[in-house]
């Protein structure tokens, strides 16, 4: 009996001591092996924004974090949702900062006392891209007029042409439900006109590689195209168009609307971080030298020339 | 076929040269599923063996429930842990969310029911004559308890393992709870999920093939052990 229980002890121990070095490899694991969660584990203070997926998925967040992390000595987390659900976090004060690229979405989440300090950062083009055989014809067209043939083909033949749209919430579809309505449509009829219109509801990266699957159409920014540009058979179409401008925002949650929102004044240190010429010209030299031209330009002296581009106070003046 | 072929090739490299990125989120992922289950197994083991060795009413009833929650969809259980966590939410003064301990309660909330159950199941299925020799050969109850006890570890043991392999293959909760943030909530599971929707499928085969090579090497390590005794 007392040998039975001896050995239960030793087996009990044993494992026990397998979890616990497996549990203890961590820090030293992640210290040998990667440098970037090396240095976050040694942060004390964390500081969590939600940003656009497409600020993610061009790697732009994980080329600019580290440089955040050491200027300020917190670590930055970064959870890519939609602007719908980043607006979201914020709202319930998971987050104290978000970067998003919807203007009427901002302005009604600023407009509601949720967001306050807005400035924008960087601003880029959205595209229409699609099988390089074009079966919509839609080559040269403007966007509005785009979509309208891709309506009618996509009607007619859903074999032939098809539509992908992120259907989630996010900045890039609510452009989307923006060109629709320039383009005269009524965007319920839209969404429910037949199985050409596909709902991917999924970041935009993995919604290229979906529209790249289907050999559909599809709008994006320019940046996520670039960086996805080699896993895709798709190019870009319909290129140019004034309400095809992009612009990036940061937001602070305003803890007096938001009061778990304990952070402003790390988010204004990020948002006029964001604003610094040093950032600014880390973000216009972003993917030169993979891509050969950078994804993202930067407000200042960016050349934001557009009737849409944000005034030069919104995103020269430090917040407070 | 190729992309298939090629992204094996590419993930048994990944996996060889033990790319930090590969290393990194298993690591991780092993951390946050063995705090998972050894938090589960403290507190639903003692459970499990008070249901067992009382009688009350309503216990068949209690250990109806407590198994139809074995298969506890993992997104139900994110959405609720993400409502108590959140920071507009009652525990939200805690600061959980967006962060690993977030995606261990989520995985402790997930297995409590298959843990508690099998523990009773294991418990009970030990033959009741030993229970009985022990009380005849002069042992008293709570002797007879840790007899049984011990003829049940190996069941309790599997129990463990089960319950780590649901933790560790969880996508929902992970996603939802931790936030897949790079660097520092990014799991087996939540990076498989992103990297194949980017298309990085040589990483998502590398990091998929670990996650089964982690299941086999866990629960043949532990046959192991288990039959040596």
């Amino acid at each position: 009996m007392t040998k039975n229980v001896k050995q239960f002890a030793l087996l009990a121990v044993t494992i026990l001591m397998l979890i616990s070095v497996i549990a203890g490899c961590t820090p030293a694991g992640q210290a040998t092996e990667n440098k970037s969660s090396q240095a976050q584990s040694s942060y004390s203070t964390r500081f969590k924004i939600a940003t656009t997926t497409s600020l993610n998925d061009t790697g732009l967040w994980d080329y600019l974090t580290p440089v955040f992390e050491k200027k300020f000595n917190t670590a930055l987390d970064v959870v890519a949702a939609g602007t719908g659900a980043a607006l979201d976090y914020g709202k319930r004060g998971d987050v104290d900062a978000v970067t998003v690229h919807d203007p009427a979405a901002e302005a009604q989440f600023i407009s509601d006392g949720y967001g306050i300090n807005k400035r924008s950062f960087a601003f880029n083009y959205f595209i229409v891209v699609g099988p390089a055989a074009d079966p919509a014809a839609i080559k040269g067209l403007s966007p509005e007029d785009a979509f309208k043939k891709i309506y009618a083909g996509g009607t007619a033949d859903p074999t032939k042409v098809r539509f992908v749209s992120r259907g989630d919430n996010s900045g890039t579809y609510a452009k989307e439900k923006l060109i629709w309505q320039a383009a005269g449509f009524n965007y319920p009829d839209v969404e429910k006109s037949g199985k050409w219109y596909i709902e991917a509801g999924k970041g935009m990266g993995p919604s290229l590689v979906m529209a790249s699957e289907q050999g559909a159409y599809i709008l994006t920014d320019v940046s996520t195209f670039l960086a996805y540009g080699s896993k895709l058979n798709l190019v870009p179409i319909v290129e140019s168009g004034q309400i095809f401008l992009n612009v990036y925002d940061a937001i602070a949650i305003n803890p007096a609307k938001v009061t778990t929102a304990k952070m402003l004044p790390m988010a204004n240190n990020f948002i006029n971080w964001l604003i610094s010429d040093d950032v600014q010209n880390l973000i216009a030299t972003y993917g030169v030298d993979k891509y050969g031209k950078p994804l993202f330009s930067p407000m200042k002296g960016g050349g934001c020339k557009d009737p849409g581009c944000p005034k030069v106070e919104d995103y020269t003046v430090p917040v407070s | 076929m190729q992309e298939l072929w090629e992204g094996l090739v590419q993930a048994v490299k990944l996996v060889v040269s033990l790319d930090p990125e590969v290393v990194e989120i298993s690591v991780r992922s092993l951390y946050v599923s063995a705090a998972a289950i050894l938090i589960a197994a403290a507190i639903c083991i003692p459970i499990g063996g008070l249901i067992n060795f009382h009688d009350f009413r309503g216990k068949r009833v209690l250990i109806n429930v407590i198994q139809t929650f074995y298969s506890l969809p993992t997104v139900v259980v994110g959405l609720f842990v993400f409502l108590f966590v959140s920071r507009s939410g009652p525990l939200g003064g805690i600061n959980l969310l967006f962060t690993p301990g977030a995606i261990i309660v989520g995985q402790v909330i997930l297995i409590m029911p298959i843990l508690t159950g099998m523990t009773i199941s294991a418990l009970s299925g030990v033959d009741r004559s030993i229970r009985d020799t022990a009380l005849g050969a002069g042992a008293t109850n709570s002797q007879a308890i840790w007899t049984i006890i011990r003829e049940a570890r190996f069941a309790v043991a599997g129990a463990m393992i089960l319950g780590f392999g649901r933790a560790i293959s969880e996508v929902g909760a992970a996603m939802m709870l931790g936030g897949n943030i790079r660097g520092y909530t990014r799991v087996l599971t939540t990076a498989i999920s992103l990297y194949t929707q980017e298309g990085e499928i040589a990483l998502s085969l590398a990091l998929g093939i670990i996650l089964i090579g982690i299941a086999t090497v866990i629960s043949v390590a532990v046959n192991i052990l288990l039959q040596r005794y």
